[in-house]
This record gives structure tokens, sequence and C-alpha cells, in this order.
């Protein structure tokens, strides 16, 4: 919804006493008639960081994502963010690992603080095991611009999980970018059925190389690791996967 | 609510009738270049389009026509866009009457003009707005003379060639003396929506920014300046996660930067006859963009400055601040042809034109300068780390000349950790600040001396002042004392804040949705307003209605502009007499951070 549109096309009451109140507030005697002299609007974002296929080296190709959306002003915000993949061939449909719909405060010039419910599971199937979070988030860049997103989520059985995400845009050329990721999770209870071991769970590492044919529009490619740790790796072994694993993933980073 | 529609009366048939050739009923619609790029300068020869006071009748509208030899859809005055030259005489009573033909409320400001409240053309401050369909008469008595333009101040629409050029003729003898004069419009025009230029500069970080420094230059450098200054440069710039490299918001990636309206391969041309004398009136009506203007070949003589007339001063280039006006004098001699080049401060374009005996001729347009990297200045430190590192940049303004330069340096340094740490996060500035001020016997510095921490003898980033003569604010002096003699009753502090990763601007850590009343000047009051920009950028602040007697260090002679450019890191003042009742617009002239909050209401009671 955009406020301006109301103001100008409809002009309506509403719109009009939110104009007269903040003008009110500021207290110069303009008549409660006339607009703002300048008018902030809401807006809304969506950045689709990562939409890849990924080819490990053992086990099934997977089409896997990373997005985060949000609507709001300069401080408050209504974040979207969802994390999944899609293993093909594996007969099941597409599994969210993390989808999580949080109110975000800036309280600091690069930090935002966040909080809501998170969800993991299938996407509108029982093929996966499903669990409810609430979750608290702190995404920022911390100095020499690493961007980061801590998360601290607790499930609806009251098992506590920590993650970290990290990545760095490095630029080769004005539009030429090689960004190295990293991505942590721990864990303070051990829940079996999610494969997930007291502990240090896994840790993954990328990069990538993307190029900026428009800002909004980058294709890229590149290649990860990721290895799991303790308990969380002895499951994966009794399962028969795999503990350590590369691939190479090629995608697109887009936004609006 | 309704009100507006009530008082929205159909034009009375006298109206249409006077307004005839300003509806477009006249030949104007065919998308030629506003007649007062009429190269042989202001001259019978070539009225059209040129609108002559008292009284003048203006349409705004967005329609069709070529801009940049593309098709687009620019808001048009009179058909044209940029708008036309509007014409006025010292003493005359203007009657201005502007129709709005758009599908939204608009506006006219007439800026740098000294008149009326309610005809200062801001709405929610002077007035309602013009609304759709709604005629608006402006009328005020004109009370000064000089070089000044207009543009609209709803929304964005200035980006949209919503402006134009405003000239007062000067019912005395000037203090110079011409034979010809020319105006020279600078703007920036882009193709983009100005709402998406507006989303992405708060939705994305840099966005049109691609000089950004790069691993490859990164070898170049550690090659050039050895590793350690190298590296220890770029990781101070990256510790405080921002770029070197922000010198312009929106630049030459999508900005097509005009001259006249026309874009360089257009090359306006302006002619002459060898051995006269010409005035170049030379205005920043561009939304976003700072210009570095000269004449390669000639040397230019300053006369005034946002107007106003100033002890003649030769230079070979002066920088332009968005919505500053200069008048230059120059006298080519030979029978040769010279490029009107203006630069854009980031380096990432160029408006120009050329001055010519004859159409057809053009001089080479002057080699590129590089995109400059931003200096300690920028963080108002002025020494430290990576010195030697940076000696090829000649931006680099080695240390405050100002009277008290220690105390200046100490309190700039504050500012500038101020602004890494707490810009824009409704923290106040101050706080950092007290105990930092300088030492001052009587409480306040004598009338005419620049603040310590200013730097008005400096040109700014991206300019070398040893390669060629260019214009600084110390070179400003009043012809004559301003009438107001007194000196300041009190001072009045703000701060330029910000925070670039929102894209939030402010003064004082507050946009304008977060205060909560007006910045009060009692009315005749004499008061010094003291800038300090705790940001990384240049802001061109502006406020209506009144003058500010720019302090400079020229004593008495201390020159008096309507919109003074504030150098990152920097601290200045002015003096204002508050003879002006009523509610003033005051705010940074970059329109998107004019829009992002960096705008208050300066009310006079």
């Amino acid at each position: 919804m955009n406020v301006r549109m109301i103001v100008t096309s409809l002009g309506t009451s509403a719109a009009m006493l939110a104009a007269t109140v903040a003008q009110a507030e500021d207290g110069y005697d303009a008549p409660a008639e006339w607009p703002s002299p300048v008018v902030e609007h809401l807006r809304g974002s969506l950045l689709v960081d990562r939409l890849e296929y990924a080819r490990p080296d053992e086990g099934d190709d997977a089409l896997v994502w990373d997005f985060q959306a949000w609507y709001g002003g300069d401080v408050n915000r209504l974040y979207l963010k969802g994390e999944g993949e899609n293993v093909q061939g594996d007969g099941e449909d597409a599994e969210f690992e993390s989808l999580d719909l949080l109110y975000s405060r800036l309280i600091a010039p690069f930090w935002e603080l966040q909080g809501g419910i998170g969800y993991q599971g299938g996407i509108a199937t029982d093929d996966h095991l499903k669990r409810y979070f609430g979750v608290i988030n702190l995404l920022g860049v911390v100095p020499y611009r690493l961007e980061t997103d801590a998360g601290l989520r607790v499930s609806d059985d009251g098992d506590i999980s920590a993650s970290l995400e990290s990545e760095y845009d490095l630029r080769i050329t004005q539009r030429l970018y090689l960004q190295p990721r990293i991505e942590m999770s721990a864990s303070a209870d051990e829940v079996p059925e999610f494969g997930v071991g007291k502990g240090l769970n896994s840790i993954r590492t990328g990069l990538r190389l993307r190029y900026e044919f428009h800002r909004k529009f980058a294709p890229y490619i590149g290649g990860y690791w990721q290895k799991a740790y303790g308990d969380t790796a002895d499951m994966a072994r009794a399962e028969g996967e795999s503990v350590e694993d590369t691939g190479i993933v090629a995608g697109i980073r887009m936004w609006y | 609510m309704t009100k507006t529609k009530q008082t929205a009366s159909p034009l009375t048939r006298r109206q249409v009738l006077k307004g005839g050739s300003a509806l477009g009923l006249g030949a104007m619609a065919l998308g030629l270049p506003p007649a007062w790029a009429n190269p042989w300068g202001q001259t019978a020869a070539y009225p059209r389009g040129i609108e002559s006071g008292p009284d003048i009748s203006l349409a705004i509208r967005r329609e069709t026509l070529d801009v940049a030899g593309k098709t687009a859809r620019p808001i048009s005055i009179n058909d044209t866009s940029p708008g036309p030259l509007i014409r006025l005489k010292e003493g005359q009573d203007a009657v201005l009457r502007v129709t709005n033909l758009l599908e939204e409320s608009t506006s006219i400001h007439w800026h740098g003009l000294i008149l009326p409240p309610e005809m200062d053309g801001v709405p929610g401050v002077s007035f309602a707005g013009i609304a759709p369909g709604e005629t608006f008469t402006y009328r005020f008595p004109v009370r000064q003379n000089g070089t000044y333009w207009y543009h609209s101040h709803s929304g964005l629409q200035e980006q949209l060639g919503h402006a134009g050029p405003l000239v007062i003729d000067a019912a005395e003898p000037e203090p110079f003396r011409y034979d010809r004069e020319h105006v020279l419009l600078l703007t920036d025009w882009s193709f983009e929506d100005p709402a998406t230029i507006f989303h992405n500069l708060k939705t994305g970080e840099g966005y049109y920014n691609f000089q950004e420094r790069t691993v490859a230059d990164f070898f170049a450098d550690v090659q050039r300046h050895g590793f350690t200054d190298t590296a220890a440069q770029r990781a101070m710039w990256a510790e405080m996660r921002m770029s070197s490299r922000d010198i312009a918001d929106v630049t030459g990636s999508t900005y097509t930067y005009l001259m006249n309206g026309q874009s360089p391969t257009q090359n306006w041309t302006a002619l002459f006859k060898p051995g006269e004398t010409q005035r170049l009136r030379v205005i920043n009506g561009s939304a976003m963009s700072y210009f570095d203007v000269r004449i390669p070949g000639l040397t230019m003589t300053v006369v005034a400055a946002d107007g106003q007339p100033i002890q003649p001063v030769p230079v070979e280039e002066f920088r332009i601040g968005v919505a500053e006006t200069y008048d230059v004098l120059v006298t080519p001699e030979a029978n040769t042809a010279y490029t009107l080049f203006a630069e854009s401060m980031d380096r990432s374009g160029y408006a120009s034109g050329t001055l010519a005996p004859r159409l057809g001729m053009t001089a080479p347009i002057p080699v590129r300068r590089q995109i400059a990297d931003r200096g300690m200045e920028a963080m108002g430190s002025h020494e430290g780390m990576g010195m030697s590192g940076m000696s090829d940049m000649p931006d680099m303004d080695h240390g405050s000349r100002s009277p008290s330069s220690s105390t200046g340096m100490d309190h700039t340094e504050m500012s500038g950790m101020d602004h890494s740490n707490m810009q824009g996060m409704g923290h106040s500035p101050k706080e950092g600040m007290s105990g930092m001020a300088p030492d001052r016997a009587d409480g306040m510095l004598p009338v005419g001396v620049a603040q310590p921490g200013s730097r008005l003898d400096r040109p700014g980033i991206g300019i070398d002042p040893d390669e060629r003569r260019v214009l600084v604010y110390r070179d400003l002096k009043a012809l004559r004392p301003w009438p107001d003699r007194r000196p300041p009753g009190r001072e009045l502090e703000l701060h330029l804040t910000g925070n670039m990763e929102r894209y939030m601007w402010s003064f004082d850590g507050k946009k304008f949705s977060e205060v909560t009343g007006p910045i009060h000047f009692e009315k005749d009051e004499r008061l010094r307003l003291i800038l300090v920009n705790d940001t990384m950028m240049e802001h061109p602040i502006h406020l209506h209605g009144m003058w500010m007697e720019l302090e400079n260090g020229a004593g008495e002679l201390i020159p008096r502009k309507h919109t003074l450019n504030v150098k990152p890191g920097e601290r200045i003042s002015a003096l204002i007499t508050a003879d002006a009742e009523g509610s003033w617009a005051f705010h940074c002239h970059l329109l998107y951070h004019m829009d992002a909050g960096m705008f208050r209401v300066v009310k006079v009671a």
C-alpha cells in the first residue's frame, strides 16, 4: 500500500488525519489540511541471496534457496526469511530448513535485532518432519564489512540451538565479486529425529564468484565444503549418510 | 479534505487567453530546446521561451519530450523541460500564475528570493500546494537582483526537470559590465523513475557507484605506495564499514548531465564575438550533482555568488554545489571555440557545451580526472595513518588552516567518531562534543571569523588547488558590508547527520518525521547558525526566506548566500537576520537527502 497514492488520488480522511497528526506534532502552525512537506513511505524489498543448483560429490543434486524479504520503515521492519532445498530424485517434496517471520528493529547503525517465529519442515506436504521455533536474531555488518546473521532458536519441544552465518563480498572489479561464506550450527540438546546432536553440529563454507550484469541480477558459480561434528556426525554415519562433503554450485543472486 | 476540490476553480477564459502559449497552444510543443538556451545570449534575436515579468503564466504538465536525444516523460513548464527563463526586474511586483496540469499536486519555489512566506512555494510550509487543475497565483515584490532559479518543492518532481532559471535585472547599474550574457543551467537527468532511484538508494547501498575500490587497484596501490600504507588505509575504511569512494550517491551510471537541457553530444553552443565580455550565469539546478566548472583557455572572473555581487575573483575553475549560482565574466579574444566543461564531482560524467564565435565549432573535451578517495578530512582527522600512501590524492586537505587549528582538529575528529559510531541513531552528537568547543574568551567568536574546523580555504575533494586557480569560499567578499552590522545575540548549532547504510539523513540525528517542533528564530534577532557536518558527504544547506552571511574570515565583508556547501567533517557558521516572520523550509538541497528526512521548518516569530 502506498501512502502517497492514497493521499494524492483518493485523499481519504484517514490519510489526511495521519498527515495532520504528524504536522501538529511539529507545531509550526500549518493548517490541518496541508500535506507534510516531506512524506515518508514504507517500502519493501526482496533479496534472493542464493538460488542455486548444487551438485555434491556424494549424494543427490539439490535445488537450494536462501532469501529474505522485508517491509517497513527505516527502523521497524517485518522480515520473512527462508532457507531450504529440494533434493532431486529422493521422491520427496521441497523442505524449509528454516522459514522465519520476524519483527526487526534497528538498534545500532549497522545492527538489527529480530524476533519472531520459525518453522522447519516440508512445504505443504508431510514428507518431512516439522517443528516450530521461537527465534531471536542479530543481523548486521561487523567492522570490515562481514555481513552476519546470528540466531538463537528454541523449538516447540524446548530444544535450544544456535546458528551463525557470515559472508563477505570481495570486489574484484566493479561487477565481479568473490563471496566467501561460512555457516555454523550448534545445539544445546540432542534431537535425534532431526539428526541433531549436542554441541557443534556442522560447519559449511562456500566460495562463490558472481558477476553483476545488473545490480539486481547476478549469476554465480562456486563450491562448498561441509562437515558434521560430534554426535551429529555419529547419527549421520549410523544413517549411512556422509559426514563430510564437497560440491559445486551454479545459481543466481537477485533483489528488488 | 474536499476543500482542495472546492478551491480548484476551473480556468477562467481570461486566464486561458493570457496563458495561451503557456498552455501549449503555441508552437512550443515540438520538443525544442528551451529558448533561453539561445546561442546569442539574451538579445532580441531569439526571445522565444523567455517569460518576462511582471505578469507571467506557467503551465506544468507531464509530456513526452526528447531528452538527450531519447524519448522521455519529463515534467515541462510551458512545454520545455527544464523550464523557460523567467526574467523579472528589481522593483517590479511580480505576478506568476502557475497552472497544474499534472495528475498530482505540484508547486514552484523561487530559490533564493526574499518574499512573503505564503509565496515561497513549499507545500506544507508556505501553502497547501497546487492541486491538479488548479492555478495558484504567486504575487510578491521583487526586492533584489541577480541569478537565481526555480523548481518544484513537491516530492521528487525536481528530478523530472521541473526547474528552470530565474534572472532578475538590476534597477541600478551593476558593479561590472559585459556585452552579452548566457545562462548555463546544469541538471542531472535520469531515464529511471525518481521513485526507483530513491528505492535503490534506500535498499541497495552503493547502488550507483561503479568506481569503488577493487582488488585490482589494491595491487596497483601496493606497487605505488607499498603494502603497509595501502593495507592500512583499506583496513581503516573497511573497519568503519564505509567507502572512501562514496563521493556521489547517484552517479553518471544513471544520470545524463545536461547543460541548458542538452547533453554533451547535443553540444549546446553559446556564441560570442571576439573581444566581447560574456556574462555566464551558472546555475546548478541538479537534484544530486556537484559540478566543477571550467573553460579551458579562459580565465573566469567570478562577480556574483548566489545572485549577490562579490568582489571580482579571477579563477580557472570553480565548484558549484547543488542549488548554488555563480556569475562569471569571460572575455575570449581569439576567434576560436572553447569548451564549457562541468565535470561531476565524482568524475562519473560531465555536462558540456561550447562557447564559439560561430555555430558548429567545437573544442576538445579536457582530459577527465579520476575519482578521488575521501581522505582523513572526511573523518575530521588530519594526521595519522597512511599519509604517504595518499600522497597522490589531490583532494587531501593537509590540515585545517583555521585560526585555531588544534581545537578545530580535535573537534572535527570527534565529529568523525560520532559519525562512524552513532550517526543517525538519535544520539545527540553534541554530547560527544562537550568539552571540545574551542576556547572563546567571551563565549563567542568575533563577527566574520571562520569557525575552527572549517576548511573554507579548500576547494574540496577531487580538486588539486596547485593545478589551477580554483575558487574557494574564502575568496568570496561582499562589495560592502550588508545592512545589519549587529553581532549575533546567540548561537544555534546544528549537526548534519546520516546513516548511509539505511540512507537516513537528518539534522541532529533526527529525521523530519522524528522532530517535535520547528527551529525557532526570534523575530528581528541576529543569530549565528553553526553547521557541523558529521557525515562523510557534502551537503548543500538551504535556508528559505532569509540570507545566510557566511563567516568565511572576510570580517565585515562576509558574503551572503542562500545555499551553503558544508564539506565532510567541516564546521562552518553564518549570521542570519531573522527579519522574515513566518514558517520557512530549511534543508539539504540534495533531493534524496531532503526526501529521506534532512529537512526542518524554521519559524520566525
